[in-house]
């Protein structure tokens, strides 16, 4: 198991390494930062002092691995923008997309495992297709449609729920969280519905696959034959079979929307991660984008060391597996 | 038995433990109506061991999980009755059909590695068994799973509660199934093809400690096979079953001895033995037929070797010499 970790931890090395070098040269090529940070007046004077004391001047392999070094001592650089420390700016916005994302991602579950059970367990049942097609409806459409829809519904013309923006937030050893506070959730309702829809459609069809497959399993019918009682079957026998691919999807698309919830965020104007990224992005702002795209990998990384040790604890002959 | 430990006897004990009665099961898909099962009759005394042999399509399975209301939809029972312990199943609603379910009826099934809940200790799987029909405590439903353990001759059964399935081999696996299945001491055991996924060394030694148990707990069973070799030493009665009806039912010696309808005879001759040696084994001719399209009168009109114009029309169950024969020509 450590080794498994191990190997774990070097590619991720690997796989960041490589990622750096691409972002790198990827921004360098689209265009030079100081033209963002200067004002159109300035003299090419100016603009020459301001890129060597970016150090924007030295070759990009110069560049590079002078980031290299600093980053080996936990220095990610600051932004071109603010002269914050870049990890700085992230952590700071951390907070705010993990708990957007965490109660998506309950919403999702809590919705999403018992509707595709019941889709799996009667798919031929008209209860059963209104649940698919439903599901269709949520993967499909655009995630900014439906923010839109649900701001225009309960903002606009209800105007029951805030359409922007995160709410009261209250200090938790130094973290700010808003869902403990009912101006929080308030404002948390609606980006995490848009986000949540979204995972619960993909989770339902999910869990629908998983229960068609598990149940003319034998071990179904052999627990059937043993007398057991229908609900018995449900949350102990399938239930814990169709675990697996669940926490499979459920992991990836966590990971996937703690990075990238960009587009629920600009929509809302949460201030999370993904709306410093793509700012970060349109300002040319690199040290951000890189020390932001690294923690991602590095967090993903984690994730799915997690999801593999979940699978051990769900299914103990995947512990064999994984060690072979 | 003598007339008076027959009177001895009360009505209850008198009376067969199952009887079934023209059941037929029908299975409606696109392509038409499989009837798998389509009109059988079954009796067994209590304590009794019945070997069900067929080829596989034969409809014996299928029988087998008709008794537990195991068929699902597009199947279904269509006609028949199954009484037990003189209790009607078919029409009997789903809860108490539960409650014989691994209580009073048990089952177990062909492949050990597809049997058992590869997420789930062995001990989880057992003890929901006693406690699906027993208000016990987890602590004597464990003792319990510990005893059907030993019962089945497992060793060290205190570490074999603690394993998952994958940790076990095939024949360990289905001694632990025949384990669950016994553990409510069910008065009667289906067994569906239980030793076919297993060694031959291991076969031999599970058929042994069944027939053993069964004795000894005065237990029924009915052993579906399609092997008649495995039932000879095992059951008292053969019902011999051919596209989903029983073509010939008797004590084991007769029937083996003297196979009365045509293709019990194939099935005999198809077995290898010390008389045969040397020589071609016999075959039946032909398929087994599709059961959409079966031919029409007598099922095995068309691979019989005594085919004659009255096969057109079907055979009625006749007693013959002490067996029930579906055959207008039976070979006496």
């Amino acid at each position: 198991m450590p080794v498994f970790i191990i190997n774990r931890l070097l590619q991720a090395i690997g796989v960041i390494l490589v990622m750096s070098v691409l972002v790198f040269v990827g921004l360098y090529l689209i265009g030079d930062p100081t033209s963002m940070l200067v004002s159109p007046e300035a003299t090419e004077i100016e603009r020459q002092a301001l890129r060597k004391a970016l150090g924007l001047d030295q070759s990009i392999w110069i560049q590079y691995l002078t980031f290299l070094g600093n980053a080996a001592h936990g220095d990610f650089g600051r932004s071109f923008l603010t002269g914050q420390p870049a990890l700085q700016l992230i952590v700071e916005r951390m907070p705010a997309t993990v708990e957007l994302v965490v109660v998506a991602m309950t919403f999702a579950l809590v919705v999403g495992v018992p509707l595709g059970i019941l889709a799996g367990l009667r798919p031929k049942a008209p209860s059963s297709k209104a649940i698919m097609t439903g599901s269709i409806l949520g993967f499909s459409l655009p995630n900014f449609w439906i923010g839109l829809m649900l701001i225009m519904l309960f903002a606009v013309y209800l105007g029951v729920l805030p359409a922007s923006a995160r709410g009261e937030t209250v200090n938790i050893g130094g973290v700010a969280l808003s869902i403990f506070t009912l101006d929080g959730w308030q404002h948390l309702a609606l980006p995490a519905l848009t986000l949540g829809m979204a995972k619960a459609a993909l989770i339902i069809r999910v869990t629908r696959a998983a229960t068609r497959e598990v149940l003319p399993m034998d071990y179904i019918k052999f627990a059937r034959a043993k007398g057991l009682r229908p609900s018995r079957i449900l949350k102990v026998h399938l239930l814990k079979n169709i675990l697996i691919p669940i926490v499979t999807v459920a992991g990836l698309e966590f990971g996937q929307a703690i990075a990238f919830a960009v587009v629920t965020e600009s929509v809302f104007s949460w201030p999370g991660m993904g709306k410093l990224l793509i700012d970060s992005i349109i300002t040319l702002d690199r040290p951000v984008v890189v020390a932001y795209l690294i923690m991602m990998v590095f967090f993903l990384v984690i994730l799915n060391l997690v999801i593999d040790i979940l699978y051990i604890a769900i299914d103990p002959s995947a512990g064999e597996k994984v060690r072979d | 038995m003598d007339v008076t430990t027959m009177k001895a006897m009360t009505a209850a004990e008198c009376q067969p433990l199952l009887s079934i009665k023209g059941l037929k099961t029908h299975f409606e898909t696109r392509a038409g109506i499989i009837k798998a099962v389509d009109g059988v009759d079954i009796e067994l005394g209590r304590g009794e061991i019945l070997g069900l042999v067929g080829e596989s399509g034969s409809g014996k399975s299928i029988t087998g999980f008709s008794i537990l209301g195991l068929i699902d939809p597009p199947g279904r029972i269509a006609d028949g009755s199954i009484t037990y312990d003189g209790r009607d199943l078919v029409s009997m609603d789903e809860e108490d059909r539960r409650q014989l379910r691994g209580n009073d009826i048990a089952m177990i099934f062909q492949d050990p590695s597809m049997t058992l809940n590869p997420v789930l200790r062995i001990d989880t799987q057992m003890i929901e068994t006693v406690q699906a029909h027993a208000n016990v405590s987890t602590a004597e439903a464990r003792q319990r799973a510990r005893d059907a353990l030993v019962q089945v001759g497992i060793p060290s059964p205190d570490e074999r509660l603690k394993t998952y399935p994958y940790e076990l081999s095939g024949g360990m696996r289905q001694r632990i199934a025949i384990a669950i299945a016994l553990i409510n001491s069910p008065k009667l055991i289906i067994a569906d093809e239980p030793t076919t996924a297993l060694d031959v060394s291991i076969q031999g030694q599970i058929i042994h400690e069944v027939k053993k148990l069964c004795r000894k707990t005065g237990t029924a069973l009915i052993w579906i096979t399609h092997d008649l070799a495995v039932v000879a030493g095992l059951a008292d009665r053969i019902a011999v079953m051919y596209a989903g009806r029983i073509v010939e039912t008797g004590k084991t010696a007769d029937l083996i001895e003297r196979p009365l309808h045509p293709y019990t005879k194939g099935l005999i001759d198809s077995v290898p033995s010390h008389s045969t040696r040397g020589r071609r084994l016999h075959q039946i001719k032909g398929m087994t037929p599709s059961l959409l399209n079966l031919p029409q009168g007598c099922a095995f009109r068309e691979r019989c070797e005594k085919v004659t114009q009255e096969c057109l029309v079907a055979p009625e169950p006749t007693l013959l010499a002490g067996r029930l024969v579906r055959c207008w020509n039976p070979a006496l």
